[in-house]
């Protein structure tokens, strides 16, 4: 196959995947806590705080108690969060602070290697985390199983699309600060429209359209549709759109990264 | 001849960054077992011809050999990769990780299995006497400890060149020293080496060969000694707040000077006799004889105005 080598990746990406696997082990009693603190919290606030306003919401024709209506949703913000900002805030401090990627780029890695690693890592700590929240939220009754072990995999592919799109940003931002523009402008929206606290069709039509463009709209339906033992074809068109999502833009944080960093 | 005569061989090699040219065409070429050194003020392109060498920046013309293997092509070049240690001019060390997972996650991207890596690693902070600070984070190591991790972490993989970037920018005497024993135990041992440096008492005590560069060309190539006699003779008569008649008295002689307005450096070859003369009738505030170093080359064949 003929890959242009800005694009070729060895099994040595790896290697720098372990190198963040060896530095979290060494915190993770600390990287721990806000997946299992997180979830009880929202629970608390929104599910028993606001669903005595809300009450029960309608989803598919069936009226669904909110709790459970944000649970996957739970889920599925926290892949956007985990991946998203290690490949952003967190490599950006590698990269520009700590210099370690101009380390590993005098040994046999080269930089796509380096790259890919750092979005797996990104993806990795996606599945960490949310496999850490759903056993609180399976505690709370909230998955059903055994479609609910879907969600792990859904997580991995989830979180490599947004931990892709994060080392675009990475990229190309000058300064650390600048990454609030593409939390202010993609993330947060996202985390409040995506479909997650409120159902789309409460939504004036035009920004449901919008909604659908995003990808935590069309990861928060598959993940909901799983946890709640709703299988079915049309799913995959949701998850075709991550694929995608990835297909597109991991080659361009690999692209993006060489003009950036190889000089 | 084989190919392996030479650890670096360069030819026409450049480098430009938009419409600027930081590595003009130049051509050299480095022994194996030897040190060689490429010296120049700041921005003369050192940093740059190092860093295709170790495959970081691609080449914008000319060839560039390394090892025997062309830097050119990503698979030959990743064979270079893992037979060359870099000392970069950073001290990017990992400061997440601990002294000795340093140097064993390093020993990880060139492919040591757990046990060698940590076999060698202990051995290498013996090697630069930090045993007993493998646990320690990296923050909390002064700047004369983190060049010495650095080195050792250049050497994980036993390499068959070390190139070593501003090895002691920035570093106290005594940490310098230390790190040029270190050096020069390597060298015993007859690992090559290319050395960037603009500290010329490091580049003498440690280049076999040197070639000094200034705006992305080579100026002189040679032994250390060699370009002293050639370029500066053998010693140097200092001469502060010279008078007219010094100047004329130099003038009528022919003597070889560089006239620096406040002072007035006179190389010579027959120091007695013409020092006794200097000292006697023109030296008004202060006048030394010394040997000519390397640095006195340097200044000469690159000026004295300051760079950047």
């Amino acid at each position: 196959m003929n890959v242009p080598p800005g694009l070729r990746i060895s099994h040595r990406f790896l290697r720098v995947w372990r190198r963040n696997v060896q530095v979290y082990r060494k915190t993770w009693r600390v990287s721990f806590l806000p997946p299992l603190l997180e979830p009880l919290l929202y629970i608390l606030a929104f599910g028993y705080g606001l669903s005595t306003l809300v009450g029960d919401v309608a989803w598919r024709g069936e009226a669904v108690p909110y709790v459970a209506f944000i649970a996957p949703a739970l889920l599925c913000i926290a892949m956007m969060y985990n991946a998203f900002f290690e490949t952003t805030y967190g490599s950006f401090v590698r990269m520009y602070y700590q210099k370690t990627f101009d380390a590993m780029l005098a040994t046999p890695l080269f930089l796509e290697d380096i790259i890919a690693g750092e979005i797996v890592w990104g993806a990795t700590k996606a599945v960490i985390a949310t496999a850490i929240m759903q056993v609180i939220l399976t505690l709370f009754g909230l998955i059903r199983y055994p479609e609910g072990l879907l969600i792990l995999p859904l997580s991995f592919i989830a979180g490599f699309a947004f931990a892709s799109i994060g080392m675009v940003f990475t990229a190309v931002v000058k300064h650390i600060d600048l990454f609030n523009l593409p939390i202010f402008l993609f993330v947060t929206p996202m985390f409040l429209f995506g479909g997650t606290f409120f159902p789309l069709e409460t939504l004036p039509a035009w920004a449901q359209v919008v909604a659908w463009c995003l990808p935590l709209t069309h990861l928060v339906e598959l993940a909901r549709a799983v946890g709640f033992g709703r299988l079915e074809p049309a799913l995959l068109w949701h998850l075709l759109y991550l694929v995608v999502f990835s297909v597109l833009f991991f080659p361009l944080a690999l692209v993006k990264m060489r003009t950036r960093l190889i000089k | 001849m084989t190919p392996m005569e030479y650890v670096v061989e360069a030819e026409n090699l450049q480098k430009t960054f938009g419409a600027f040219t930081a590595v003009d065409g130049i051509s050299f070429r480095a022994r194996r077992g030897e040190c060689f050194g490429i010296l120049g003020p700041n921005g003369a392109g050192k940093t740059s011809t190092i860093r295709m060498i170790y495959g970081f920046s691609p080449l914008s013309g000319g060839s560039l050999h390394v090892l025997g293997e062309d830097v050119t092509r990503r698979r030959t070049l990743r064979k270079v990769k893992y037979r060359i240690g870099v000392c970069q001019q950073d001290n990017n060390l990992d400061p997440e990780l601990s002294v000795l997972q340093n140097l064993e996650v390093f020993a990880s991207y060139f492919d040591l299995a757990a046990p060698q890596a940590a076999e060698r690693a202990l051995a290498l902070l013996q090697f630069i006497a930090l045993e007993n600070r493998k646990d320690t984070p990296i923050p909390e190591l002064s700047g004369g400890l983190m060049r010495r991790l650095v080195l050792a972490r250049a050497l994980i993989n036993e390499p068959d060149l070390l190139i070593l970037d501003e090895p002691t920018t920035g570093l106290d005497p005594q940490s310098r020293h230390q790190l040029w024993e270190r050096l020069e135990g390597l060298r015993a041992r007859g690992i090559s080496i290319l050395l960037t440096t603009h500290y010329m008492e490091e580049a003498a005590r440690l280049c076999d060969r040197l070639i000094i560069m200034d705006h992305g060309r080579i100026l002189v190539e040679g032994r250390p000694q060699d370009l002293i006699r050639d370029h500066a003779g053998k010693d140097i008569i200092e001469v502060g707040d010279p008078g007219e008649e010094l100047r004329a008295f130099v003038r009528d002689r022919g003597l070889r000077h560089d006239d620096l307005g406040h002072r007035i450096l006179i190389y010579c070859d027959e120091r007695d006799q013409l020092y006794r003369e200097v000292s006697e009738h023109y030296c008004r505030d202060g006048c030394i004889l010394r040997t000519a170093t390397l640095e006195d080359v340097f200044l000469k064949l690159t000026g004295r105005e300051l760079r950047e």
